[in-house]
C-alpha cells in the first residue's frame, strides 16, 4: 500500500507543494486525490528533503489544501503500448476515448524515451511521395526526417498534413505502414476534421490518435507528443512499421511549457519562454529517424502557427534549429486563392541530396529543382519591380520571367486536395514551364537532361 | 563516506556533507552512479550537474568524490573516434546498451585492451622535459601520435626505456628526477577545463587555407586563428563547417557536435569514413576526431563537450600539428550554461544568460594559437577555432553573438536572403570581415602573385559598388546607368556567381586551391579591365556582354586543379575576343 499525504502546503497554478514526503524521486508519477474520489495525475518537478513540488497535468482547479491526498507512485509516466492501438482514439494522456476496450499492453514505456545513439542511426534515404509538387519536387520529404510545416492562422495546415498522410508512399515498397496523430490544444472542429478525413479514406484503420482540445487540460499537452512518439517507437522498431507522425500544434505545446514556467517563477529567456525550451523541443523531435539493421522509420511533421506570421518568433526559430528543414505556407498565396499555398522559396527540406536522383526520384530532379526555383525567384524579383516600375519597365528577359512565376504559382504549387501527382507527373510539369523560357537563361539543367525532358516550344 | 542529495531539479542536484570535496570536482550521484561535476560549494552544500537523466533520482541517495577534476584521456586511439560530450565512445556505448544510449554507463576514452607499437625517440640516460618526444605511435596512416612527457616534469633522466607493443596503460618509460621514479604510460589524463601549457605563442601569420573562395581570398583565417559563423537555421552553418572540416590544410580535425541534429552527426559518421583526405587520399576520418552531443542527449554534458574538444586539440597541437577545431553550435553550449545558471538561481544577465558568459567564452577562444610547444624540439604547433553561432531569429545583436564578436577575429557573416537565392556559402561579403587579411597579405603576395592583395581589393570595391547602384536601379531603372557602370554590375555579377558562388556538392568546384582562386579573380577582372578599354574605344557594351568567352568564364571554376593551364588559355581567348569587338568598333 502506498504511502498517501494530506500535507499539500501550496497550490499555484498547475503547481503543488507538498510537504513532509519521503523517499521522493525526481520525474515521478503522481496521484492527487480530491475530497470527491476524483483523481488528477502529475509529476514531480523537483524533489528536496522532505517537500516535492509537483506539476499536475489535469490542473489544480477544486483542489484543497486539506481534503486532497497525494500518492506517489514510484515510477516515472509510462505507456502500455501494443499493436492493438492502432485504429483506437486516447486522450492527451493515453487513455482510451473512443469508447472501445482497454489496452492489454505488450509492455510498458517511458514516455521520455532514450537519446538515440548517433552511431546507431541509418541516415534517411528514402523518397516519400506525398503526391505534392510544391514537397515533392522541391523541399522532397525522405522516411526518417522531421520536416516541419510553419503556417500561420487561418491557413489550411491541417488540410494539407491530412493530405500528406493520405497520400505518402515510398514507392515499390510495401511495407507496414501507420499514422500517427497527436492533437495539442487544437480545436473540436480541426481534430474532427483529421478524425473524419481519416475515416473517410480508411486511414483511421492503420491510425493511433492523441487528442487534447482546446478546452483539455492545458499541461496534459506536454506530456501528449510523448505519449504518441512513445508509440511511434514501438510501432517503428518493434514492430517494423513506417510511422508518419502529426504533431499539432507545437505552438499550444510551448505555450503550455511556458505556463509552467512562469508559474515556477523560472528565469525567463527569449519572449517568456523558458530557457530550456529549445532543449525540451529538442527531446521531441529528435525522436525520430531510422535505426541501422531495423526496418521501421519514424518520419515527424509537426505542424506549428508562427504568431503573426513570424518566423524568428521563438518557437519556430528554435524549431527550425533542430528539425531538418520546414516547409512554410504563405498567406500571400492563400490569398490569391491557391492551394497548397507552399512558399516555395522559403522553405527547404535539409536532407533533400541524398533521396532524390537516378533510383529514387528521377535523374533529372536536382536540375528541375535547381533551375524552377532560381527562375521563380527571379520572376518574383520582376514582379517586385514591376509593382515599383509597372510592367513596362521590364525586359523581355524578366518579362517572361514574371509569366513564368505566375504560371509556376497557378500550375505547378496549385493542385487539388485530392490530386496525388507522381514525381514523374511533376517534374513533367516543371519541363513545360521551363520550355516558355529563352533556353539560354537554362543555365541550371544539363544538355543532357535538356535534351530528354525539355518539350518542344509551344508544345 | 558519503554525502547525500537533498534536493534533485533537472540537471541540478544539491548534496549534503559530501566528505572532500572540491570545486569542479567530478561525483557520483545515486545509486546508478550518474556522473556530474561540482559547480559550487555554499557551506555544507554542493551543487552539482548531472551529465546524465536524473528522473527516478531522489534525496537520500549517496554522492561520492573522485576527488579529481572532470578530465579526458589522451593517447592512442583518439583519431577516428566519436565521443559523447564527457569522452564516452559512443561505439562502445551501442555495444553495451543498444541503440540508445542509457544511464550510468561507464565506459574509458580509450580502449584498454588494444596494443599499440611504441617507437622509442629517446636513449637511456638521456635528460628530457615536459613536451619532449618519449616515443612514436603510428596512430592511424595519416597520423603520427608522438608519446609526450607529461606536462610538469621540470627535468629527469630517462631511466628505462621500451619498445614493442603495448596498452596504453602499461609503462612504456620510466623517469628519475631527484631520485624518485615515475612509470610513464602512453595514457595521459588532463583536467578539461584547464588550459594545456605551451612554450609560447607565436603572432598569426600563417594562411589556413580551406579551398573555399569567399573564406581563402575574401576573408581568410590564420592558422591559430579564430572565427564565428552566426546565421539564422537554413543559411548554411553546417554545410560550411563540413566543408572547412574537409578541406582546410590542417593535420587534425576535431568536431565538435553541440546540441545539435542525431542526423547531422550520423551524416558525419558515414561521410568522413568515405571522402578522401586532399593530400594523401586517405579516409578523413583517420586524422578526425568527433565529439557529439546531440541535442536530446544531457544538457549538462553539451556544457562539457566544447572543453573536452578543445583538450584533445590542445593535444594535438602539443606535438607539433596543425589542428582545427569546429564546434557547431556555441549558442547550444551558451543556452546550456544558461540553463544550469537559472537552476542556481543566479542573477541572470542579458536574456537570461549569466553575466560571466562573455568570460567563459573568452577562455575559451583564448585556448586557440600557433605557438612553440614545451619540449627542447621547439616544434610549432596551431590550433583554430571555428565557431557556428545560432542567434535566434538571426538577430546578431543576441549576447551569445556579441559574446563572440568582441573575441573572434574573423567574421564569416551567413544570409539568409543569399541562401534563399540559393548563393552558397550564404557569406554576405559586405557584412564579414577578417582582421587577418593584412597580416597574411605578404605570405599571399609571395605565393600567388603580388597583384593578389589588389585584386582582393578591387573586387571587393566593385561589390561595394554594385549595391550603391542597386539602390539606383531599383529607383529609378536599369536605364539611368552609364555602360560603364552596367559593365561594373556585370562584373560584380560575375564575381557572384563565378567566383563566391561554390557549389559543396560538385566534385571539383567544393575544393578549390589558392593557385586556382588567383587565377580565377585575375581572369574576372582581367575581363572587366579589358571591356572597359574596349569601352571607352568605342566597342558597344552589348557586344562585350554576348561574346563567348563569358560563357567560358563562367565555367572556369570547374576547371580540374591539374587543367590550371586551361586557365591561361582562356586569359588569352579574352584577349582575342574583346580585341577584335573592339577592332570591329
Amino acid at each position: 500500500m502506498l504511502k498517501e499525504y494530506r500535507t499539500i502546503s501550496e497550490v499555484s497554478g498547475p503547481l503543488v507543494m507538498v510537504e513532509q514526503v519521503d523517499q521522493v524521486k525526481f520525474d515521478e508519477l503522481v496521484e492527487v486525490e480530491l475530497a470527491a474520489g476524483e483523481i488528477r495525475r502529475g509529476r514531480v518537478l523537483e524533489a528536496s528533503e522532505g517537500r516535492a513540488l509537483v506539476q499536475l497535468f489535469e490542473g489544480t482547479t477544486g483542489i484543497d489544501i486539506q481534503g486532497a491526498r497525494v500518492r506517489f507512485l514510484g515510477k516515472v509516466i509510462e505507456l502500455g503500448v501494443s499493436g492493438e492501438m492502432l485504429g483506437r482514439v486516447f486522450d492527451g494522456f493515453g487513455r482510451p476515448i473512443d469508447g472501445g476496450p482497454k489496452i492489454i499492453p505488450e509492455t510498458r514505456l517511458d514516455i521520455n524515451g532514450n537519446p538515440l545513439n548517433p552511431t546507431a542511426r541509418a541516415y534517411p534515404s528514402e523518397f516519400i511521395q506525398t503526391g505534392i509538387s510544391g514537397i515533392d519536387c522541391m523541399n522532397p520529404l525522405v522516411r526518417g526526417q522531421k520536416l516541419p510545416i510553419f503556417s500561420g492562422a487561418g491557413l489550411p495546415h491541417p488540410q494539407i498534413a491530412a493530405q500528406v498522410a493520405r497520400q505518402a508512399k515510398v514507392r515499390g515498397t510495401h511495407d507496414p505502414f501507420a499514422v500517427i496523430f497527436a492533437a495539442m490544444g487544437i480545436t473540436f472542429e480541426e481534430a474532427d476534421y483529421f478524425i473524419s478525413d481519416f475515416t473517410r479514406t480508411g486511414a483511421v484503420e492503420r491510425s493511433v490518435l492523441f487528442i487534447n482540445l482546446a478546452d483539455d487540460p492545458v499541461i496534459e499537452r506536454l506530456a501528449t507528443p510523448r505519449m504518441a512518439l512513445t508509440t511511434a517507437e514501438y510501432l517503428a522498431f518493434e514492430k517494423g512499421m513506417h510511422v508518419l507522425v502529426i504533431l499539432t500544434d507545437m505552438t499550444n505545446y510551448c505555450e503550455a511549457m511556458r505556463e509552467v514556467s512562469a508559474a515556477r517563477k523560472e528565469v525567463p529567456g527569449r519572449r517568456g519562454y523558458p530557457g530550456y525550451m529549445y532543449t525540451d523541443l529538442a527531446l521531441v523531435y529528435e525522436r525520430a529517424g531510422r535505426i541501422r539493421g531495423k526496418p521501421g522509420s519514424i518520419t515527424q511533421m509537426p505542424i506549428l502557427t508562427m504568431p503573426e506570421d513570424d518566423k524568428t518568433h521563438p518557437i519556430p526559430d528554435l524549431t527550425g534549429y533542430i528539425t531538418e528543414g520546414q516547409v512554410i505556407l504563405s498567406r500571400e498565396l492563400h490569398n490569391r486563392g491557391i492551394y497548397p499555398p507552399i512558399n516555395v522559396s522559403q522553405s527547404l527540406s535539409r536532407l533533400k541530396d541524398k533521396g532524390i536522383g537516378p533510383q529514387k526520384t528521377r535523374e533529372d530532379h536536382a536540375d528541375v529543382l535547381n533551375q524552377l526555383s532560381a527562375a521563380y525567384d527571379r520572376g518574383k524579383e520582376a514582379r517586385e519591380l514591376a509593382v515599383v516600375l509597372g510592367e513596362a519597365a521590364l525586359t523581355p528577359v524578366d518579362r517572361e520571367f514574371l509569366r513564368f512565376a505566375d504560371q509556376f504559382e497557378q500550375r505547378f504549387v496549385r493542385q487539388g486536395e485530392d490530386e496525388d501527382r507522381s514525381i514523374e507527373t511533376t517534374l513533367d510539369i516543371g519541363w513545360q514551364l521551363m520550355a516558355a523560357l529563352p533556353r539560354t537563361e537554362l543555365k541550371r539543367v544539363s544538355d543532357k537532361h535538356m535534351q530528354k525532358y525539355l518539350p518542344a516550344a509551344g508544345a | 563516506m558519503a554525502g547525500r542529495v537533498v534536493k534533485v531539479a533537472g540537471p541540478l542536484v544539491i548534496a549534503e556533507d559530501v566528505p572532500g570535496v572540491k570545486m569542479y570536482d567530478v561525483v557520483r550521484v545515486g545509486e546508478q552512479r550518474l556522473i556530474g561535476e561540482v559547480i559550487e560549494l555554499r557551506g555544507r552544500r554542493a551543487s552539482v550537474q548531472v551529465y546524465e537523466e536524473t528522473s527516478g533520482l531522489g534525496p537520500g541517495e549517496t554522492v561520492v568524490s573522485t576527488g579529481s577534476p572532470l578530465s579526458v584521456e589522451l593517447g592512442p586511439g583518439l583519431m577516428s573516434s566519436i565521443y559523447d560530450g564527457i569522452q564516452r565512445p559512443l561505439d562502445a556505448i551501442s555495444r553495451e546498451a543498444g541503440e540508445y544510449v542509457t544511464r550510468g554507463i561507464e565506459v574509458p576514452g580509450l580502449d584498454r585492451s588494444r596494443r599499440w607499437e611504441f617507437v622509442p625517440a629517446v636513449d637511456r640516460g638521456q635528460k628530457v622535459a615536459a613536451g619532449d618526444v618519449l616515443g612514436t605511435v603510428q596512430e592511424t596512416p595519416l597520423v603520427v601520435l608522438r608519446v609526450p612527457v607529461p606536462p610538469g616534469v621540470r627535468e629527469a633522466t630517462v631511466a628505462e626505456i621500451r619498445s614493442g607493443s603495448f596498452t596504453v596503460e602499461e609503462t612504456v618509460a620510466v623517469l628519475e628526477s631527484d631520485g624518485k621514479t615515475q612509470e610513464v604510460s602512453m595514457l595521459q589524463r588532463w583536467p578539461v577545463r584547464r588550459p594545456r601549457p605551451v612554450g609560447r605563442k607565436l603572432a598569426p601569420e600563417v594562411p589556413l587555407t580551406t579551398g573555399q573562395r569567399v573564406i581563402d581570398t575574401f576573408f581568410p583565417i590564420a592558422k591559430g586563428g579564430t572565427a564565428c559563423i552566426p546565421g539564422p537555421f537554413g543559411s548554411g552553418k553546417t554545410v560550411v563547417q563540413h566543408q572547412l572540416s574537409k578541406w582546410a590544410d590542417a593535420d587534425i580535425i576535431v568536431f565538435i557536435g553541440c546540441g545539435e541534429r542525431g542526423n547531422e552527426m550520423t551524416d558525419v559518421l558515414l561521410e568522413f569514413p568515405e571522402l578522401k583526405d586532399p593530400k594523401s587520399g586517405r579516409p578523413l576520418m583517420e586524422r578526425t576526431v568527433l565529439v557529439a552531443n546531440t541535442s536530446n542527449m544531457p544538457v549538462a554534458a553539451r556544457e562539457a563537450s566544447i572543453y573536452t574538444g578543445i583538450t584533445i586539440a590542445e593535444y594535438y597541437r602539443d606535438m607539433g600539428y596543425d589542428v582545427a577545431l569546429m564546434a557547431d553550435s556555441t549558442s547550444r553550449w551558451a543556452e546550456a550554461l544558461r540553463e544550469i545558471s537559472g537552476r542556481l538561481e543566479e542573477m541572470p544577465g542579458e536574456e537570461g544568460y549569466p553575466a560571466y558568459l562573455g568570460s567563459r567564452a573568452a577562455e575559451f577562444y583564448e585556448r586557440s594559437g600557433r605557438v612553440v610547444c614545451l619540449g627542447s624540439a621547439r616544434q610549432q604547433g596551431s590550433l583554430s577555432i571555428v565557431g557556428a553561432v545560432s542567434p535566434p531569429g538571426g538577430d546578431l545583436s543576441e549576447p551569445v553573438t556579441q559574446a563572440t564578436l568582441r573575441i573572434v577575429k574573423v567574421f564569416w557573416g551567413l544570409d539568409d536572403r543569399l541562401a534563399q537565392r540559393k548563393h552558397f556559402p550564404a557569406i554576405n561579403w559586405l557584412l564579414s570581415y577578417s582582421l587577418y587579411t593584412s597580416r597574411l597579405d605578404p605570405a599571399y603576395a609571395e605565393q600567388y602573385g603580388a597583384d593578389f592583395p589588389g585584386n582582393r581589393a578591387r573586387a571587393m570595391a566593385t561589390l561595394q559598388e554594385e549595391a550603391e547602384l542597386e539602390e539606383i536601379v531599383r529607383l529609378v531603372g536599369v536605364d539611368a546607368l552609364s555602360d560603364r557602370q552596367r559593365l561594373t554590375l556585370e562584373t560584380a555579377k560575375s564575381i557572384r556567381e563565378d567566383f563566391l558562388y561554390q557549389s559543396a556538392f560538385h566534385e571539383v568546384d567544393t575544393y578549390c586551391s589558392m593557385d586556382k582562386q588567383a587565377r580565377l579573380l585575375r581572369l574576372i577582372l582581367g575581363f572587366h579591365d579589358q571591356a572597359l578599354a574596349a569601352l571607352e574605344a568605342g566597342a558597344p557594351l552589348e557586344a562585350l556582354l554576348e561574346l563567348p568567352v563569358r560563357e567560358r568564364i563562367a565555367r572556369a571554376r570547374y576547371t580540374p586543379e591539374d587543367e590550371l593551364a586551361r586557365l591561361d588559355t582562356l586569359a588569352q581567348e579574352i584577349a582575342t575576343q574583346v580585341g577584335q569587338t573592339r577592332a570591329r568598333a
